[in-house]
């Protein structure tokens, strides 16, 4: 077998392997626990978290932690429209209003580099936190809110819709040339600005495009936890999580993002359920331990392994 | 007929004048030299034209439109294309990549990707880096990064070139041949605009040659004529 | 001064260097010749302690210093003064340069150092206040020179010195390197601009492939028609 018939036929397994999950994903509601189910809604809502990060960030290396603003706007559209708009009107609404406010903060931030870009979209999360709570106490007079309530199904669900959607985006994107014209960037912006790439577009639109899957994952994960207030729905946790899922799994490719954000998710639950006193710890060894002998994250463990294996064999 | 002209072209960094009031003008299909002292402002002016930096005052116009304070982009897309000092490759992109990026967008229309790609490899031949398409930027040796940069560039459609010193650190053999592959570019109809300190390749391949000397034109003219001005000698060449 | 002797190193798994072995003696200057990527660089990496040989021995003044660690090596008077200069972009010229005198007990001599170095580039006197990365970039290659200078090193090794400067000042550095020499030093130069490394020094090594292919008087070298062909395009 040739090169190229071997390259296609890696294809069509892959395709018909991935038909096969998805078809599985879908039938999966009627033969497991509804524990099961709320387990798989967030792992789907962080590997969205992390894909659509890594999106933006991946490439370019800027790093942003603002992704718990817009999530959080996501879980304020839900609180706030949920009772008066269709679910899906207002998943789209929180995608859209997190969207805009990403357009934003891009306009705004558009000089910054490195480490002060990262500390930027920090500081501006934990602003729009206290901004969204000092209005709560202020001017509506509540500070938490209810949620309407959703079935677990339906959110697993349209989570799975959303987490299609973002996959599929991912893949095309960084496969078309403008994938290509996001790693340049992170390469080198000013060559990159010198042959004709619009850098600044390019960068505010990608960010932007990233955080309306983000808000869409706020609105609809909201009905699950039916009662939120702002330290709840900006926490800063989901900032740096989909960051260290990411690293941990493998920035560079979409498996290693997807990888990263379900080994995480199951881990947590798993030493959470098993060592409740002690998971925090055992999960953050983990993290330490993985970073230290795997710098590629579990991707590169088969990079890794035959490093190790090719050097004793020389010996 | 002039490709890019230059007016009163000024840049301050505070108080320090980088490039005071200099005028400059390129023909069509010319090679023109830049040459001067270490800190005369050279990169920067060229850093001016491309866009780079915005004038403090003064104008330019590439092909008689006015292209002060336009963006890098913008310029490159009307079909200026530049090189760095120090070689800005998209490092851990593939040489194939790196020209693929040029092709894709530079120009104004755009192109399919099937004829980027074709485009791409006839250029990485042009400039003399054939069968090494799958090799990552940063591994190549810097000759061929240098010619990959000016791939790259050739990528865009340009019909005025920068290269801000192309010869640096190649061996006078490496030299005669970059003096080559600027005279096929030239061939192309494309007009060249080039700062060296080389003086071997300045000299044999410009039509015409400024000398910058703390920001300010200090004389243009035929090599012949710089060679020989004072003034030139004194800041510049050394007996 | 310095003998290295079958020196083999390594980039990764890539041999840069095959059994070199070269020899300097004091107050001489040496130049390395050779086209890109034949090992020049390697070389003065592997004198300097960047990059530690995988076999073979080096001696400076009789003492050992393969294996050891650049720091101690620049304690034991030889400085590098790498390609491009590699300022430290945030400090000014003189706080670049005082660096330099960092390591040796010239620190309390620095002041005396600074007006030679002054002397011998009035340019960078100009930008003494200035920060480094808003030198062009030959001025910073001047800088670099000056701060290797600054150690008051026994030997100094150049890494493409005239790279990116204006013929002035190369004429300028090179006859600076003679008056070094008087004043005692002993000088490795590296150079892309072969007729001029090997006007300027006593003796010359031309390297290929990350092997000595000739070695002499850089006079007679001037005359060799293979150096001559390959190296200067005649």
């Amino acid at each position: 077998m040739n090169r190229v018939t071997r390259a296609n036929t890696k294809k069509i397994l892959y395709s018909v392997l991935l038909s096969f999950l998805f078809m599985l994903m879908v039938i999966m509601p009627l033969y497991v626990s509804p524990y099961t189910i709320i387990l798989l809604n967030s792992i789907f809502m962080y590997i969205v978290l992390t894909v659509s990060w890594a999106l933006f960030s991946g490439p370019t290396h800027y790093l942003s932690l603002a992704s718990a603003a817009f999530f959080g706007i996501g879980i304020y559209s839900s609180a706030i429209l949920g009772d008066q708009l269709p679910l899906l009107l207002v998943i789209g609404l929180g995608g859209f209003i997190s969207f805009l406010l990403a357009l934003l903060v891009g306009l705004s931030s558009l000089r910054l580099r490195g480490m002060y870009f990262t500390i930027f979209t920090f500081g501006l999360s934990e602003l729009i936190r206290h901004s969204v709570q000092w209005w709560e106490v202020n001017k509506t007079g509540t500070v938490g809110r209810w949620v309407i309530g959703v079935d677990h199904t339906t959110v697993y669900y349209i989570m799975l819709a959303i987490l299609l959607i973002t996959l599929v985006a991912a893949y095309i994107l960084k496969h078309s040339k403008y994938g290509l014209a996001l790693l340049s960037i992170g390469e080198s912006e000013e060559a990159a600005d010198h042959i004709g790439i619009n850098v600044n577009a390019m960068k505010i639109i990608t960010f932007a495009i990233s955080t309306f899957f983000m808000g869409a994952t706020g609105a609809i994960m909201a009905t699950r936890w039916t009662y939120i207030d702002p330290s709840i729905a900006f926490n800063p946790l989901f900032s740096f999580m989909p960051v260290l899922m990411a690293i941990f799994g493998g920035i560079g490719h979409i498996f290693g993002q997807i990888l990263g954000a379900s080994v995480l998710t199951l881990l947590a639950d798993v030493l959470l359920t098993k060592f409740p006193y002690y998971y925090m710890l055992l999960y953050g060894m983990i993290l330490v331990i993985v970073v230290l002998f795997l710098p590629k994250g579990l991707t590169g463990l088969k990079e890794e392994v035959k490093k190790w294996w090719g050097g004793r064999a020389v010996k | 007929m002039r490709i890019l002209e230059g007016e009163g072209v000024r840049k301050n960094f505070g108080g320090l004048a980088a490039i005071a009031e200099v005028s400059f003008h390129i023909n069509h299909r010319e090679i023109l030299g830049l040459i001067g002292p270490n800190g005369a402002g050279k990169t920067t002016l060229f850093n001016l034209i491309s866009g780079s930096l915005v004038p403090t005052s003064g104008t330019i116009k590439f092909k008689g439109e006015n292209i002060t304070g336009m963006k890098p982009h913008q310029i490159c897309k009307r079909g200026m294309a530049r090189t760095f000092q120090l070689v800005k490759l998209f490092g851990n992109m593939t040489v194939l990549e790196n020209t693929l990026l040029g092709s894709l967008f530079g120009t104004l229309t755009g192109m399919r990707q099937s004829t980027a790609l074709k485009e791409s490899l006839e250029l990485l031949e042009f400039v003399g880096l054939s069968g090494i398409n799958g090799v990552l930027a940063k591994d190549l040796t810097i000759v061929n990064q240098k010619r990959l940069e000016v791939a790259r560039a050739l990528a865009t459609k340009p019909e005025l070139l920068l290269l801000d010193e192309f010869m640096a650190g190649l061996t006078p053999t490496e030299v005669s041949l970059a003096i080559e592959l600027i005279k096929k570019i030239r061939n192309r109809g494309i007009t060249v605009f080039m700062i060296e300190h080389v003086m071997k390749a300045m000299m044999s391949v410009s039509d015409r040659i400024i000398a910058l000397h703390y920001g300010e034109k200090i004389a243009e003219g035929i090599p012949e004529e710089i060679a020989t001005n004072p003034k030139v000698i004194e800041i510049y060449l050394g007996v | 001064m310095l003998e290295v002797n079958k020196i083999n190193t390594f980039h990764g798994k890539v041999r840069a260097l095959w059994d070199i072995s070269l020899r300097i003696a004091e107050k001489e200057i040496v130049s390395l010749v050779g086209g890109n990527g034949a090992g020049k660089t390697t070389m003065l990496y592997t004198i300097s302690g960047i990059l530690h040989p995988a076999s073979g021995t080096m001696e400076f003044f009789g003492n050992r210093i393969d294996g050891r660690s650049p720091h101690q090596i620049v304690k034991m008077g030889i400085c590098f003064v790498q390609e491009g200069g590699k300022p430290f972009p945030d400090m000014t010229v003189r706080e670049n340069l005082e660096m330099g005198a960092y390591i040796r007990e010239t620190w309390k001599k620095k002041e005396e150092m600074l007006d030679q170095v002054y002397k011998t580039f009035p340019l960078l006197k100009q930008r003494a206040g200035q920060l480094a990365r808003t030198l062009s970039g030959g001025e910073r290659q001047m800088l670099a020179m000056g701060r290797g200078l600054m150690s008051r090193p026994r030997l100094c090794m150049f890494d493409e010195p005239s790279y990116g400067l204006a013929p002035l000042l190369v004429k300028i550095f090179f006859t600076s390197i003679k008056t070094l020499r008087e004043q005692g030093m002993t000088i490795l130069l590296v150079e892309q601009n072969v007729r001029q490394a090997l006007e300027i020094s006593d003796r010359a090594y031309v390297l290929e492939n990350g092997q000595v292919v000739l070695e002499g008087k850089s006079g007679e070298l001037l005359q060799n028609d293979h150096v001559k062909k390959a190296y200067l395009g005649l």
